[in-house]
């Protein structure tokens, strides 16, 4: 399911003296099955642009095209449901949002609401419990007697119960420890590639948006300033500094390897295993040379 | 060095009629001197919050004690101790009460009942000391993430703590101001002495420290240097935690054959091993 924005304005609290334009004409297109990163410094709209992905927020001026929907501004959309379906929002800090008696009835809660039936609802429940990690016995017990790590996965685990095409995640791994941010980003990817989602991450972690996304969209000022691959985007530092932003640890440390052996690697490395395997390449073809 | 905190053979558990659960908190002992930055790492569930909880006297062990310059911490002394911590919380958006950054500062000392004269001073030079005293009057929910973490340790500082808590203190920032905040405890150290306790699982941030406490499932596992704590290796990768970058990346080069000298905690090691045992050949 293709994403849309076109000429997208936004304004909070528009028509009061409070009135902040969040949104100047934002033009992107986040075709369907891509992995897309939304990276910016902070109050560069990243926030403001998720919600229009599954119409929590209508442009003020503009078009949003959220598959075969149109949500234009000014015009009141009915129906959003099968739309809220289709595009799971992952907020920052989900697991804020529980509040069933049990997991199981949690995770079921959405579908649910969409009228999945209680047996298909049920069964959802238990397969997503083990895919997001976790172990069968957590079903009955309360969310809130869980680890901060457990609900996470639980919050998780209900967005994908609604079975959606497109998710969307917002600092999907804020306050978790490394370890737990590796299994949920990796489970993302997982999933992206096994259920053919389209995933839009919206993230401060330069790392991620290089190791997990096709194309990296930069947010500056509430404008859409720059498109393009991990390796094309994070290979121009100094538009990066214009907009807030360092290049992952990995690039800069290439940098480093860069000057110390005088001449550029043949290309951006974006993951420590890609710059080790380039580095040894490097060596391999020099011993050949002498 | 005097002694300022220390915990003894504590344990705590949320659950103690459930003998079968296992202790948030199992026979830790440690200490914080005068003067040192200690860093708390493990991961989520480790007990880590516990102890802070437990340090600040929101939860009382059921075995060992908890001393404040040597005292246990009990009932009678709970608020005077408390007193001696400033402490900085995870999430910068929920521990501000003011209007103006001025106000937030100077909210803990109103509390305190410090006389006017004495609070506006001591609002201005906290202030000064995280280099935030350009924004006394700017409304706290206008400043990015960094900053708010700094009006938050100027807060603490204000009521002169022996002690400064960083509970998790920059994990909710982006890479700017979670470098920015380091960046203003490292020149409060180097300027004030200040002791630091940090509470984290980044470990560029524990390598800050000159003490590294190492938990696992509410026990210490390990106590050290940053360097002897690094040093354990895939043991902190097993325990749910990292290891730092130069160290990874050095184990990465010599699976792909590249030869080195040793495994790496910093970088500069890590491009001149490079250099001398490669590249300069």
């Amino acid at each position: 399911m293709d994403i849309k924005l076109q000429q997208v304005s936004y304004a909070y609290a528009q028509g009061t003296p409070f009135e902040k334009r969040a949104l100047f004409d934002v033009d992107f297109d986040i075709p369907s099955h891509t992995y897309q990163a939304i990276i910016g410094h902070t109050g560069s709209g990243k926030s403001t642009i998720l919600q229009h992905f599954n119409a929590l927020l209508r442009p003020t001026s503009g078009e949003v095209h959220i598959g075969d929907r149109l949500i234009v501004a000014g015009k009141k959309a009915k129906d959003l449901k099968a739309v809220r379906q289709k595009v799971g929002i992952v907020f920052q800090f989900p697991e804020h949002q529980l509040f069933e008696e049990t997991v199981l009835k949690d995770i079921m809660f959405g579908p649910m609401n969409f009228g999945v039936s209680e047996e298909e609802a049920k069964a959802r429940a238990r397969q997503l419990v083990s895919l997001v990690g976790l172990p069968d016995n957590v079903l009955e017990k309360s969310p809130f007697d869980l680890s901060g790590g457990q609900m996470r996965r639980v919050a998780i685990a209900g967005v994908l119960a609604m079975d959606p095409e497109v998710i969307v995640l917002d600092e999907p791994t804020a306050g978790l420890d490394p370890r737990g941010q590796k299994e949920i980003m990796d489970m993302f990817y997982q999933l992206h590639q096994e259920r053919h989602l389209t995933t839009i991450l919206v993230t401060h972690s330069m790392e991620d948006a290089a190791r997990y996304a096709d194309n990296i969209v930069i947010m500056h000022e509430g404008k859409n300033v720059l498109s393009g691959t991990p390796r094309v985007i994070f290979k121009d530092v100094a538009t990066l500094k214009n907009f807030r932003l360092e290049p992952p640890r990995i690039v800069r440390f290439q940098h480093k390897i860069e000057h110390m052996m005088g001449h550029p690697l043949s290309k951006v490395c974006l993951t420590e295993e890609e710059l080790a395997a380039e580095i040894a390449q490097v060596l391999r073809e020099e011993r050949a040379e002498s | 060095m005097p002694e300022i905190l220390s915990l003894n053979n504590v344990t705590f558990s949320y659950t103690p009629e459930d003998q079968n659960s296992r202790n948030a908190v199992d026979n830790v002992s440690f200490a914080v001197e005068e003067g040192e930055w200690i860093a708390i790492v493990g991961h989520n569930g480790s007990g880590k919050s516990t102890i802070a909880k437990l340090m600040n006297g929101l939860l009382f062990p059921q075995q060992g004690d908890v001393r404040v310059l040597r005292e246990p911490l009990c009932e009678e002394n709970l608020w005077e101790s408390r007193s001696l911590m400033g402490m900085v919380f995870q999430n910068p958006d929920n521990q501000f009460v003011g209007a103006t950054v001025q106000d937030d500062v100077a909210f803990a000392l109103e509390n305190n009942g410090i006389p006017f004269e004495d609070m506006v001073k001591r609002v201005h030079d906290a202030l000064e000391q995280v280099k935030m005293n350009q924004f006394l009057d700017h409304e706290p929910h206008h400043l990015s993430g960094g900053q708010k973490q700094r009006v938050a340790i100027a807060g603490a500082l204000a009521l002169k703590p022996k002690l400064l808590i960083l509970d998790e203190a920059t994990s909710m920032l982006d890479p700017q101001g979670r470098a920015e905040v380091l960046q203003t405890v490292q020149t409060l150290r180097a300027e004030t002495g200040l002791t630091v306790l940090s509470i984290t699982h980044d470990l560029e941030e524990a390598m800050l420290a000159d003490r590294v406490l190492f938990m696992n499932d509410g026990k210490k596992f390990a106590e050290g240097t940053p360097a002897e704590i690094f040093a354990l290796g895939d043991k902190l990768v097993e325990f749910g935690l990292d290891l730092p970058f130069a160290l990874k990346l050095s184990k990465l080069l010599q699976k792909e054959g590249v030869p080195l000298m040793g495994q790496h905690m910093s970088e500069e090691e890590l491009v001149n091993d490079l250099w001398t045992s490669n590249f300069n050949k």
